[in-house]
């Protein structure tokens, strides 16, 4: 389509959106969700199987308790209720990577439900209320060979691996997310940002978006002001936390312009494109398929014991974002400054290294500074930018010891982002250390005076200024890795002035 | 030597144990019975030779190194096709599943195994265990050794008719609507259906999860609890499984063949009186009520207003789960695949598959159950289907505050021939009138012969409360003391 897109402005100004966010979160127990199969990622296709994930004909589901108690806890955190007894529901549909053709999920009675989770965005409090937390089972792996795109539409022939069949899924659907205006992509994004801290806090999850174990999917609604609710689209494959902010901002341009030529919404998936950043249409609901929801037999009820999700509830770890005022006290940091160590997402990296060693002002300049110039380039979390909390106190240590200057310790830094190694490593690896020994450095002074005889005079009688020529003929031979406070101090001395 | 295969399991366990026959030689006697008559009779699907005489030669083998041994070793049995055996194939009666060798062993197998039974081969059924002749298998019917015209009753026919026809002496079938009971019944054999959940599901091709239940099928009683002993108890890899331990049903069938039942009180269902029934087996079962009379029970009449629904309710609820625990035939992973010639799409192969993998009897039964859980029709089939089966199980406890346990016969006809109800789908679920509201309750049920009606065996069903399965093995063994055993003409 080449429709036009109108402009973002135009489009808040006249439309009220509304969202809403279903998060599918791969738990991390060690076995799956109805055997004993283990759950880690990788693995050669089809080897982390049984008849039970394959849904042999005979193999029945055992529930695991493990995936049982994160999801309570999940839900205590998203301060839902737990229902004192619910069911297993089966949702019958055909598609080859799943294996029994129905997922063993939950329907009408989920395990938790009617919570909020409070975000901030841009110094202001947004409560997001929880629709419900339920706990499934994840579908296993296609591959479709021979298309162009990857996808079925055009492939030769598909391929299933069933490693991540039956892995604990659990999911997060929101209430409606209405009213936030022109701040709807950033209330998406903070909101999932926030859960997936909240599930790390937890325990629960390693929520790594590029690898799946924390899926997005974006409803988005846009209405007139004072009429009802527009039709909704689902946006699928939001892998990142930039991606959620992109897709429901780029879904509010298309539905716009879809609205402002007189059209009308279609109730459909729509599947997100990290390269472009729009969206196309996906199944729609035309062929919508009928799940056929029941009551899992196979399982029995599930009836928490009370007193068992109180002693959850007590055990809960501090919420991120109480843990995040205590930082910015601890960090004396400005509400803008917090912020915008927020938006970089670097307040877990800030703290480990922190904890690892280095000042928080140390921590905060390499983090925000050059690691995230570096993660935005490359266009990757900050998490994933290729050094570690350790890494970083490390190199702060060499610059707080001397070894390195600023200079020099971005050097370093870089290799520790190629994967090089160590800081300590690198530093010694490449010669990279700060000339400290006098004897190396009078000798390159010396040279230099007897280079430059002309500003080596004009330096005698007086001129001071002049003698930064020499101070930087003297940092070229020694490839920068003098001091040149020092380097300046011996040339003066050499020459017989008085700094 | 005596012919083995005319024994009891407790008398060839006994034969065994004392040396006066080796296990090889009780498994080898009972191979040459099936070669003998099993072309007449069809009860086996597969005939698992070479591991039977391995299963065998090991008993002897551990026998002679002094190794104590259960009270069922070297004791041959036949396994209904229902349940998973490792590397032996595994058809449940259907197409779909021909050639499929499990990679894992049902628990009721591996407990048979442990017990030291020696397994012959899988029993032939009724596709997907629906069904009430074995007529709907799709390997043909087996036939009823009493007349070999007739039916052996279903969906467990196999296991029925090996029994009868003795070529094993214990067998496995599973009982979703009656399929053990009215096999029994119709066989002149005995059938029992555990208490739901007393028996492991692990392993067993689901038809409905909720209503599916293991069990034996014996010549008489004690075998019958022997088996039941052997395989029941907690199963953790089957979540319905009851974690509590088997009633003592062994001292029980005991008990019960000293032909005493001096103040146990039995109950008839007053609406199973009315409708139904056939007149000779009508009068079987009279004379049997008269005869537990004079071992000392005592009758009463007891009504059940919600019996009536139970066929109807039944008939919503199995096809239901079956429509969903059928979906994974689909010819992707395991099974029969048909059409995959590489030009067709992956929906195509699979209705294909399913089309030709499936027979009319479970298509019609997935299409009903598709239908009934469909949006929209939900809350007026299953659901109220569900209602249905909270008041009948409330029938039944209303009833065992006033009595030990419910009588009926087992089924309303004897063995009719084969053909005579493959045309109407309603004359064939007839037969299972009397067996279904137990399942639906979940408590356990028997069928223990009582009489011949015009030379054709006739059941009577004793019914219980769940997990007193030890009270229907009482009463069963006590009309058995008195009524003996029944014995086909000769194949």
């Amino acid at each position: 389509m080449t429709t036009t897109l109108p402009a973002y402005d135009e489009v808040v100004a006249r439309y009220e959106p509304v969202i809403g966010l279903e998060t599918h979160v791969e738990l991390g127990t060690n076995t799956k969700m109805f055997c004993g199969c283990p759950t880690d990622f990788g693995g050669e296709p089809n080897t982390r199987v049984c008849p039970v994930c394959l849904g042999l004909p005979g193999s029945l589901p055992v529930a695991n308790k493990a995936a049982i108690e994160a999801t309570i806890r999940i839900g205590l955190a998203l301060n839902c209720s737990i229902a004192t007894w619910c069911r297993f529901a089966r949702k019958n549909y055909f598609y080859p990577d799943m294996p029994k053709n129905f997922q063993i999920s939950q329907y009408d009675e989920p395990l938790c439900v009617d919570g909020y989770l409070d975000v901030e965005v841009n110094g202001e409090t947004v409560r997001i209320g929880i629709e419900r937390v339920h706990l499934e089972e994840d579908t296993g792996k296609s591959l479709h060979v021979g298309g162009a795109t990857g996808r079925i539409h055009g492939a030769t022939e598909s391929l299933v691996d069933y490693n991540r069949a039956g892995i604990p899924l659990v999911e997060i659907v929101t209430k409606p997310i209405a009213g936030t205006g022109a701040l709807a992509p950033e209330v998406a994004r903070a909101y999932v940002t926030e859960l997936r801290d909240v599930l790390r806090g937890l325990g629960v999850s390693d929520v790594r978006m590029e690898e799946g174990s924390l899926r997005c999917d974006v409803n988005t609604s846009l209405n007139l002001p004072g009429q009802e609710w527009g039709t909704r689209t689902e946006t699928k494959n939001v892998n990142s936390l930039r991606s959620v902010e992109r897709a429901v901002r780029s879904e509010m341009l298309r539905q716009a312009a879809v609205l402002g030529a007189g059209g009308r919404i279609t109730q459909e998936t729509r599947h997100f494109h990290e390269d472009t950043g729009d969206t196309t249409p996906g199944r729609s609901k035309e062929t919508a398929t009928d799940y056929r929801y029941f009551p899992e037999p196979d399982l029995v009820p599930l009836a928490p014991d009370p007193d068992w999700v109180a002693q959850l509830k007590t055990a809960l770890p501090e919420l991120p974002r109480l843990h995040r005022r205590r930082l910015q006290q601890a960090w004396g940091l400005s509400e803008a400054d917090m912020q915008s160590v927020l938006n970089a997402g670097a307040v877990e990296l800030i703290e480990a290294t922190v904890t690892a060693g280095a000042t928080p002002a140390a921590a905060r300049k390499w983090w925000l500074g050059e690691l995230s110039r570096r993660a935005n380039e490359t266009g990757v979390e900050l998490a994933d930018v290729g050094a570690t909390p350790a890494q970083v106190a490390e190199l702060q240590g060499l610059v707080d010891a001397g070894k390195l200057n600023d200079k020099l310790a971005r050097t370093v830094l870089e290799g520790v982002v190629a994967g090089e190694g160590s800081p300590t490593e690198i530093m010694t690896n490449r010669n990279l250390e700060v000339v400290s020994d006098t004897g190396a450095l009078t000798t390159a002074v010396d040279e230099a005076i007897a280079a430059n005889p002309v500003i080596a005079d004009k330096v005698r009688s007086g001129k001071v200024a002049a003698a930064g020529a020499l101070v930087g003929a003297v940092m070229k031979t020694t490839r920068g890795q003098a001091d040149a406070q020092t380097v300046r101090t011996l040339i003066l001395e050499r020459l017989g002035v008085s700094a | 030597m005596t012919d083995v295969t005319a024994l009891t399991a407790t008398q060839i366990a006994g034969l065994v144990a004392t040396g006066g026959a080796s296990a090889v030689e009780v498994t080898q006697a009972h191979l040459d019975r099936i070669a003998a008559v099993d072309g007449r009779i069809n009860a086996f699907l597969h005939v698992d030779t070479e591991g039977a005489l391995a299963a065998a030669r090991d008993i002897d083998a551990r026998r002679a190194a002094g190794e104590e041994l259960g009270p069922l070793a070297g004791v041959p049995v036949a396994v209904k096709d229902v349940l998973t055996t490792k590397g032996v194939p595994t058809t449940v009666g259907s197409k779909i599943l021909q050639g499929w060798r499990p990679p894992y062993d049902s628990t009721i197998v591996q407990r048979l195994r442990a017990a030291g039974t020696v397994m012959l081969g899988k029993t032939n059924m009724d596709e997907f265990a629906m069904g009430s002749s074995t007529e709907y298998s799709a390997y043909g019917p087996s036939r009823n050794p009493w007349d070999t015209d007739r039916i052996p009753g279903g969906s467990g026919g196999g296991s029925a008719a090996a029994l009868a026809a003795y070529e094993a002496p214990l067998a496995i079938g599973s009982d979703t609507g009656g399929s053990i009971r009215q096999p029994g019944a119709v066989t002149g054999t005995v059938g029992a259906k555990p208490t739901y959940g007393g028996t492991s599901r692990y392993g067993l091709v689901a038809f409905s999860s909720s209503l599916d239940t293991p069990g034996p099928c014996a010549r008489t009683v004690l075998d019958a609890a022997l088996l039941h002993a052997a395989i029941g108890g907690h199963d953790p890899r089957d979540s319905t499984s009851i974690p509590a331990p088997v009633p003592d049903v062994v001292a029980a069938a005991q008990l019960g063949a000293t032909g005493d039942l001096s103040g146990v009180r039995l109950g008839i269902v007053t609406e199973f009186g009315g409708e139904g029934a056939e007149p000779g087996v009508t009068a079987a079962f009279d004379e049997a009520v008269d005869t537990l009379t004079k071992l000392g029970a005592e009758i009463v009449e007891i009504s059940c207003p919600h019996f009536r629904y139970a066929l109807p309710a039944y008939y919503l609820i199995a096809p239901s789960e079956c429509s969903s625990n059928l979906a994974r035939f689909d010819g992707v992973r395991f099974g029969l695949r048909t059409g995959d010639d590489g030009n067709r799409s992956l929906e195509e192969v699979m209705s294909l598959t399913r089309e030709a993998g499936f027979g009319p009897e479970v298509k019609r039964r997935i299409i009903l159950g598709t239908y009934a859980l469909s949006s929209g029709y939900y809350d007026a089939y299953y659901g109220q289907a569900q209602k249905v089966r909270t008041l009948i199980t409330r029938d039944f406890t209303a009833a065992f505050e006033r009595v030990d346990a419910l009588i009926s016969p087992t089924t309303p006809f004897v063995a009719f021939p084969l053909g005579a109800r493959t045309s109407d789908p309603y004359q064939m679920y007839l037969a299972d009138l009397f067996t279904i509201p137990s399942n639906l309750y979940g408590g356990p049920g028997i069928s223990v012969p009582c009489g011949l009606s015009d030379g054709l065996p006739v059941g009577l069903q004793v019914m219980a409360p769940t997990l007193a399965d030890d009270r229907m093995y009482r009463v069963a063994a006590a009309l058995e003391s008195a009524v003996g055993t029944f014995t086909p003409p000769a194949l």
